[in-house]
């Protein structure tokens, strides 16, 4: 079989496998007893074992087959759970991983055998004497039983029928008819049984008719069942011609099947029996239906599927840019219509505010379908921090909240990286060691949240510690060792100059290197990723007390409301999320301090930024008119930026200015104006 | 890159003394008096002067962006690029947008457009290169008609700061 073609399919379910074992194996090592855990990761492990083996990677195949074998004592309840056996576990999935990126990197899976870990895990199947089995034995028998289920030959007459059915049976056997019921197995190895079931099923259905399937058509159409399958067929033709037309399927492993006596399925009652013997049978039915349903979904299945389709990054991004450029021809439209006012219908009028209706609508939903939950890059965090905890032999504990709050795709594949950055280093700096905790009065199991959260048109996540925090003094007297400033310039530093100070590249406090940090890169990249992504960090400190770390990113990266506004004739677009207000400024009230120009509103003093010097370009407004200045934001900094004139608001398609051209850092892309002219998008926060 | 592969082809059409020789088709462009040909395969559009919207703080040969339906493409002049006299513009002034590999879409202004010419590998000269400004992003001369068309090199024209 050509696998190439499966390749991508493949590495997307095992990195899903593997973060859900990962997720799992925390679990277990919380509740070790927790069956349902259990049997997730063993079903995990089995199919990626079935997924490698079909794929030949024979390495994987081996090491998942020796870790499905450990969980199939564990379910057995031969073994129970030990700490020990976590850590391999651990080892395992780290193995596996190191393959799927071989796999995802080169095509193959790399010449490691892990022979080291699969030696651990036999050894661990081996010592299964010295685990109590007291506590299992009852799951013992559910997987007996389970198997048993698995090989019965008459399945069919476990099947509920319900009236219905059974009256449509009886119909056909009076024709003549025969009724036959069939169980279908496919292969282990199929990668689309949901689709050979289709074939199945309309390869009997030239044949004669399927009254019943077990699990419901609908339910084998979204792959919610193992590897077979139930069926009763109401057929003229016989059962070995039935059965050929089924083997002709590929992938199918074994189709068993025989007359159905009616009379032994169960629920089976006469047609003709008293009402009120049907209504109570109905309701037995009734109960017993749902009860039987959630059973067969709780043995063979798969967590439920959402109805969702992989769509490739690409064509949403085209997708995009259609409703980008039906955005610009929309404002040119709206323009047009109010600059010659008077000869427009007011019908013309009303459809341009249906245009614009739909134009928002359908631009809030495509980008709806770009957003995805930060859940899939935070995820793994549990697992780095338990890892981390052992490494550093500190006791830690990650809290987690709002997983599910979205972001764009493109910012969500970058976040994590600096998102990793932060909680290493609230887990290395921050948190002290257990014993100075103990002496501190705190818990001695330091606490590490992470918790996202939608504010407006950014979404915020903060990483928080109640670790030490900040040493202020300690930073301070660093960078004096570091000679960045003088001794006398670093005493004048406020608190928050000095933290900023954490952000410059090659600056680390830690005592002492370790694995996790302390070589001074980290913050000043997780600075750059996130202004990068045009958010912005900060952090906030209480000595003793912890430090929180908040991340600001604008929900989208492609369409923004801005300010439009003229200096020295040429138009220029704002973004509005960093626009705190507009003043209208005497040029008396512009005074001096230390050479700059700054004003002083309502008791702060702000500087001056004169754009018409920072784009070169002359001012048109006369010098002893007033100033219009916007003042803008960023952190606690304000800044007043001065233009000639005043557009309006409006919103704007961000546009690359293409590869060729590099431009300076205050301009962060360009916008298709409703006339097509083009305005740059000035970013305020790298002018202050 | 043009250069490397016309280099390449009349290597090969030499070697081989083959009768039928690889044509290339170029633009001819007027910049002053003097015509240059572009590679056709490098050119995505020809468009008509229109308004650039400046960008400040970049190389004084880049003139700005222009609105290409809906996107948006830096314009560059080349009369400053080569160091010539400043562009006057003209009615038969066009912008032509190249489609680079790795630099994607630029436009370069060019005083008018003339014509397309096919040329056959061999009816190029290279150009041997002096330490002159502007005779870098020359690769070769082409003759037609008892018109030379120097053949632009738009490897070395589209670098950062052009061969200096």
């Amino acid at each position: 079989m050509d696998v190439n073609q499966y390749l991508e399919i493949f590495l997307d379910e095992t990195k899903e496998h593997l973060q859900n074992l990962n997720t799992r194996i925390l679990e277990l090592e919380q509740d070790a007893e927790n069956m349902d855990t259990i049997n997730e990761i063993f079903r995990a492990a089995h199919s990626l074992k079935g997924m490698a083996g079909t794929m030949g990677y024979k390495r994987m195949q081996n090491l998942t087959h020796d870790m499905e074998n450990v969980f199939s004592e564990v379910r057995n309840g031969t073994i129970k759970v030990q700490p020990e056996m976590i850590d391999i576990l651990f080892k395992c999935l780290d193995a596996l991983e190191e393959y799927t990126d071989n796999i995802q990197n080169n095509a193959d899976e790399g010449t490691n055998d892990n022979a080291p870990i699969i030696k651990q895990l036999n050894d661990i199947i081996n010592s299964k004497n010295s685990g109590g089995a007291a506590p299992a034995a009852a799951p013992a028998e559910e997987k007996k039983e389970e198997k048993e289920e698995a090989t019965s030959t008459s399945k069919w007459y476990d099947i509920a029928l319900d009236n219905h059915q059974i009256t449509v049976l009886e119909e056909a056997k009076k024709e003549g008819k025969k009724i036959y019921g069939i169980n279908v197995l496919i292969q282990e190895s199929c990668l689309l049984k949901a689709a050979r079931a289709f074939l199945v099923f309309k390869a009997i259905e030239e044949k004669g008719e399927i009254i019943v399937s077990d699990p419901s058509a609908q339910d084998v159409e979204d792959e919610k069942f193992d590897r077979d399958f139930t069926l009763i067929v109401v057929s003229d033709a016989n059962f070995d011609d039935i059965k050929k037309v089924i083997s002709n399927v590929s992938e199918i492993e074994a189709v068993t099947g025989e007359d159905l006596v009616l009379e032994k399925t169960k629920n089976y009652q006469p047609g003709d029996a008293a009402p009120a013997v049907v209504a109570a049978q109905t309701s037995e039915k009734k109960a017993a239906a749902p009860a039987a349903k959630t059973e067969k979904k709780q043995a063979p299945g798969k967590p439920i599927v959402n109805r969702t389709v992989r769509v490739d990054i690409e064509k949403l991004d085209s997708l995009m840019n259609l409703v980008s450029e039906l955005i610009i021809a929309k404002n040119s439209l709206v323009a047009t219509s109010t600059q010659n006012e008077s000869g427009n219908s007011s019908a013309f009028n009303e459809q341009v505010e249906y245009l614009e209706t739909v134009t928002t609508n359908l631009h809030e939903s495509v980008m709806k379908v770009r957003m995805v939950p930060i859940e899939s890059v935070v995820n793994k965090f549990p697992r780095m921090i338990r890892d981390l905890a052992k490494n550093l032999d500190k006791k830690m504990e990650l809290y987690m909240s709002g997983e599910e709050t979205e972001l764009d795709r493109t910012v969500v594949d970058e976040i994590g990286d600096p998102l990793m950055h932060l909680l290493r280093n609230a887990a290395d700096h921050g948190l002290e060691a257990s014993e100075v905790r103990v002496q501190r009065g705190k818990p001695e199991v330091g606490s590490i949240f992470l918790d996202a959260y939608q504010d407006g048109n950014n979404v915020v996540i903060e990483v928080r510690d109640d670790g030490n925090g900040i040493d202020v003094n300690a930073v301070r007297a660093k960078i004096i060792e570091r000679n960045l400033v003088s001794e006398e310039q670093a005493q004048a530093l406020s608190d928050k100059e000095v933290i900023d100070y954490l952000f410059h590249p090659g600056f680390s406090t830690a005592k002492k290197i370790t694995d996790v940090s302390g070589r001074g890169v980290g913050l000043d990249v997780v600075r750059s990723k996130i202004e990068s992504l045009s958010g912005e960090v900060e952090v906030k400190s209480k000595l003793g007390e912890g430090s929180t770390w908040t991340i600001r990113l604008p929900l989208t990266l492609a369409i923004i409301q801005s300010l439009m506004v003229i200096i020295g004739g040429e138009k220029y677009a704002i973004s509005l999320g960093s626009i705190q207000t507009i003043e209208d400024i005497a040029p008396s009230e512009v005074k001096k301090v230390e050479n700059k120009e700054v004003i002083n509103l309502r008791g702060s003093v702000i500087p001056l930024i004169r754009l018409n010097e920072i784009l070169d370009i002359e001012s048109k407004n006369a010098s002893d008119d007033n100033l219009i200045v916007v003042i803008v934001k960023k952190g606690d900094q304000m800044a007043g930026l001065v233009v000639d004139e005043l557009i309006g608001q409006q919103e704007i398609v961000i546009k690359s200015l293409g590869k060729y051209i590099k431009q300076p850092k205050f301009i962060s892309g360009a916008t298709i104006l409703g006339d097509g002219e083009i305005a740059l998008i000035l970013d305020a926060n790298a002018l202050m | 890159m043009d250069q490397l592969s016309t280099m390449n082809a009349i290597s090969l059409a030499n070697e081989e003394g083959k009768t039928n020789v690889e044509t290339i088709q170029y633009i001819v462009i007027r910049l002053g008096d003097e015509q240059f040909g572009i590679d056709i395969k490098y050119i995505d559009n020809i468009v008509r002067m229109q308004n650039i919207t400046r960008v400040p703080k970049v190389q004084d040969y880049l003139l700005g962006v222009i609105n290409l339906r809906g996107e948006v493409i830096p314009v560059m002049s080349l009369r400053r690029k080569m160091n010539l006299a400043d562009d006057e513009f003209t009615k038969a002034t066009r912008i032509i947008i190249l489609k680079l590999e790795n630099q994607g879409n630029v436009g370069v202004i060019v005083d008018e457009v003339k014509e397309v010419v096919t040329l056959a590998v061999d009816e190029i000269d290279k150009v041997q290169h002096k330490n002159g400004e502007s005779a870098n992003f020359v690769s070769g001369v082409g003759k037609h008609e008892n018109e030379l068309i120097s053949i632009l090199d738009l490897g070395t024209l589209a670098s950062e700061d052009g061969a200096q």
